[in-house]
């Protein structure tokens, strides 16, 4: 484990794309298989399932540093990371990084951790603070972080997939398709990675997702608009809908099989030929035309699929490519070429398989004008694609672009700071914020990122030296701070002190100018949730 | 209850037995003063007590119409009714922990100081006292260093694979101290020339005539093209992103401070590499020096102030924190 923890800290440290990259070839070439698969399996962003929680580990650690309660959190609203918590007061620093004993990286996860998944309490404890004694700094914090399976590194697939094309020799998108799906890491599944001829066997592993990148500035940049197909921009589930074999599968973005979740849409796929890949949006649909976002996750949010739910809240899936056909990859051909097989395929499909539409508008000017309805349609903006764009891996800038719509925002008052994790441990980064009622500040949102790093400093030093009262890592402080906010969606809530839930809150611009005074009330977003349609303002 | 021996007034730490302050924030009629860092030694005092070897820096620091008045380690001074003696604090080169006897009672006032040995300065003395003044810029139990040797061969491996990649290595440290301690322990890895910032420059020359022994430096200079792919560069933390780092084209840059021991600090200050090497007192280091003071109180400056107190009060340890003007020069 002790190479893999370096290269972690390698990744971690590491600005340059280039060296990341070159950091993880060289530890694919020298780990041993099996180490090199589980690294594979971690750095593309997969965990193991949690089987600890971080209530418990701090319980722990708090007898295993003979400290305060208190001067734990402390501790770790300074670091701002668990993991990290737990190395820096526990890691035995007798040992060294280079001298201590070292097992590898399969082993541990294969004959030591995952064995603690079943094992008892008192076994569990015993052999986690024991690691934490005996492993150098380094070793101990990858271990924490394993274990709370919060692995982020700051490596994309992208560049994980980039090294092992440097190490394989194998093209990129074909690996980026082999990492898909459910697979075991394992010395077979190193060498798999490695051979000629794509091992594709299991038929449900979809291919890897093709992302657009956000438009900034106006379209024109992009040239003719000939060349560019327009299509709105779902706010629904991203989806791979796979016909082979006989089976129906469907995969979200996430790599996460939601085949269960949406068996109509499954049905009328069945009603496919055999051999098809389409990419598409899962989106909740009635009386011909979407539905908010909301009224999709009250469907995603159940454990059990009811007649009543499947009732209330209809899905559809609007395909927008087709990636294979007849069993062939098509995802080389230029976009004009799979959409008219697409538009073929799709002709007389049932009706929960629909294409997703072209907008017309013959120049940048006329779809700037379709944009504008976003709103009423309930959809995000527009997607512009190239037409003689082949279907790439993960996010290529250049040939799919979201042009989205300004979303809504509002004014509201800083009431409260929290630290941020990870690498704004040190800063308060996590804010809440309030509009009034009466005289009364009430919470509405929790927003973190869409502030410069000079303000978030800024405001750091704002927020310590204005602090009201401190309950643990939390701060409430003068409310005299107005930002303003956008959101996404809005929707009522009986779980919110508000009554209002607020889809993707972040923060606009800092109101330096305006006084707390002037900040929105609750009867101005009421307000705004009541212009919402009918469907949002049901909905909890 | 005798009266304190030391208050903090507006002007700073003052003793009134003795008539003086302690590394005041104003001007004053007599400073005594701990360290030549920017917060504890200001300009604008009528006279000052400094410890020997610290006074050239200070005359350095306060331009040379100044005349500090040089006190030998353990040299006792009277002033007012008290008795005074500086004594070796291990923080930099000339840095002093200041004892105060009066009527049989005494008070030390730590200034900045650390456990670690250094080859720059003489290390630290735990004095036996009643109350003891400490700093507590890193006192939170996270703050853990490792041997400095280990630190001081991560940063000789780090510019050696950057010379591999054709790179030049620029090293931030604090000018006064950090820089010279690194210079001093690269001796046992290398004699090879470093280059330095100008401010890093003139402290180093200081450092050499007080015969500390560092590796061979050369100042980075305007005029001579000097290719720099490969060397190592010492600079200080206000030189990183402006035009002056344009002249070492491709180059990794590193921080080196007692805050590079948490991984956020290091993510957020953007550098490349992050080295944990501090000149002040770790967390162990806090709790082992207050055992062997024997004092009976703890009063706190600098840093997690409250936090310490309250631990220490929790062991049973009388402390409180003490509102003081001192920074951090580990921040800067
Ligand atoms: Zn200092
Ligand atoms: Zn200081």
């Amino acid at each position: 484990m002790r190479a893999f923890a370096a290269l972690y800290e390698e990744l971690d440290t590491t600005q340059s794309t280039n060296l990341k990259v070159a950091a993880m070839s060289r530890y694919f070439r020298e780990a041993p298989p099996a180490d090199a698969a589980w690294a594979t399996y971690i750095l593309s962003g997969r965990r193991l399932k949690r089987f600890i929680g971080p209530a418990l580990l701090k319980r722990w650690l708090i007898d295993e540093a003979a400290l305060p309660e208190w001067l734990i959190d402390e501790a770790y609203a300074s670091v701002g990371d668990l993991a990290e918590t737990i190395a820096l007061l526990t890691a035995g620093t007798a040992h060294s990084e280079a001298t201590a004993d070292d097992l590898p990286l399969a082993d541990w996860i294969e004959d030591r951790l995952l064995p603690l998944r079943d094992a008892d309490d008192d076994i569990q404890r015993q052999s986690i603070t024991g690691w934490w004694r005996q492993l150098p700094y380094r070793q101990c914090f990858l271990l924490n972080k394993l274990l709370t399976g919060e692995l982020r590194v700051g490596v994309s697939q992208l560049l994980v997939t980039r090294a092992l094309a440097e190490v394989t020799g194998i093209e990129r998108t074909e690996l980026a398709g082999r990492l898909m799906g459910e697979w075991q890491p394992g010395a077979l599944f190193w060498q798999g990675l490695h051979a000629a001829e794509s091992p594709r066997t299991d038929p449900a592993v979809p291919y890897p997702f093709f992302l657009a990148s956000p438009l900034e500035g106006e379209p024109s940049q992009l040239g003719d608009r000939e060349a560019w197909q327009a299509e709105w921009k779902w706010d629904g589930i991203r989806g791979q809908l796979i016909r082979r074999a006989g089976e129906c599968h469907l995969w979200s973005r996430g790599e996460e099989r939601i085949t269960e979740r949406f068996p109509e849409i499954v049905d009328a796929a069945a009603r496919l030929p055999d051999g098809i890949v389409l990419d598409g949006e899962v989106v909740a649909w009635k009386d011909g035309s979407i539905q908010p976002f909301a009224l999709l996750q009250q469907r995603i949010g159940r454990k059990k699929l009811t007649a009543a739910i499947l009732a209330t809240v209809p899905v559809q899936f609007l395909a927008y490519d087709l990636l294979e056909l007849e069993g062939q990859d098509l995802r080389a051909a230029p976009l004009r070429e799979r959409r008219a097989h697409l538009e073929k395929l799709l002709a007389d499909a049932s009706p929960l398989l629909q294409i997703s539409p072209l907008v017309i508008g013959s120049t940048w000017d006329e779809l700037a004008g379709a944009r504008a309805d976003s709103r009423q349609r309930n959809v995000e903006g527009l997607m512009l694609k190239a037409l003689d764009s082949s279907y790439g891996t993960g996010r290529q800038r250049g040939a799919w672009w979201k042009w989205k719509i300004e979303p809504h925002s509002f004014d509201a008052v800083m009431i409260y700071a929290q630290p941020g994790q990870g690498r704004r441990s040190n800063l308060y980064t996590d804010y809440t914020f309030g509009v009034w009622r009466e005289q009364e500040l009430v919470p509405v949102a929790k927003a973190y990122s869409g502030l410069s790093n000079p303000e978030v400093e800024q405001l750091d030093r704002w927020i310590r030296a204005h602090t009201l009262e401190k309950f643990g890592p939390v701060r409430s402080v003068e409310p005299s701070q107005v930002f303003e906010l956008a959101y996404e969606g809005i929707a009522a809530s009986a779980r919110h002190k508000s009554g209002i839930a607020l889809r993707f809150p972040r923060i606009l611009r800092w109101r330096a100018d305006k006084p707390a005074s002037e900040a929105d009330t609750l009867a101005n977003l009421q307000a705004m949730l009541m212009q919402a349609p009918d469907e949002v303002r049901r909905s909890s | 209850m005798p009266p304190p021996l030391v208050t903090v007034t507006e002007n700073g730490l003052y003793c009134p037995a003795g008539g003086f302050h302690i590394d005041p924030w104003r001007p004053v009629d007599t400073a005594v003063i701990t360290h030549a860092h920017g917060d504890h030694l200001r300009h604008g005092s009528t006279r000052y007590f400094v410890a020997e070897p610290g006074v050239a820096i200070a005359r350095h620091r306060l331009g040379t119409d100044h005349h500090p008045m040089p006190l030998k380690y353990g040299e006792q001074l009277q002033l007012g009714s008290t008795t005074i003696s500086l004594h070796p604090a291990g923080h930099i080169l000339g840095s002093a922990q200041l004892r105060i006897e009066h009527e049989g009672q005494v008070w030390v006032v730590s200034g900045d100081y650390k456990r670690q040995p250094d080859p720059t300065c003489a290390p630290f003395e735990p004095l036996a006292c009643d109350v003891f003044i400490s700093e507590a810029t890193f006192a939170l139990p996270v703050y853990q260093w490792q041997p400095t040797v280990e630190v001081v061969e991560e940063i000789f491996h780090w510019w050696r694979a950057n010379r591999e990649r054709g790179l030049a290595s620029v090293l931030f440290c604090y000018a006064l101290g950090k820089a010279q301690r690194v210079l001093a322990e690269l001796r046992a890895f290398t004699d090879e020339t470093v280059y330095l910032h100008g401010a890093v420059n003139v402290l180093t020359e200081v450092y050499r005539q007080q015969g500390v022994e560092m590796v061979p430096t050369l100042p980075v200079t305007g005029e001579r093209k000097t290719d720099y792919k490969g060397a190592l560069i010492i600079a200080p933390p206000s030189a990183a992103g402006s035009p002056w780092m344009r002249r070492f084209g491709d180059h990794s840059s590193g921080f080196c401070s007692g805050w590079m021991r948490v991984r956020g600090n290091r993510r957020r200050r953007g550098y490349d590499r992050g080295f944990v090497l501090s000149d002040h007192v770790d967390w162990p280091g806090l709790i082992e020096t207050f055992k062997a003071t024997g004092a009976r109180r703890i009063l706190l400056t600098h840093g997690y102030s409250d936090a310490l107190a309250r631990y220490l009060n929790e062991l049973g340890i009388s402390a409180s924190a003490l509102e003081t003007a001192y920074g951090d020069e580990e921040q800067q």
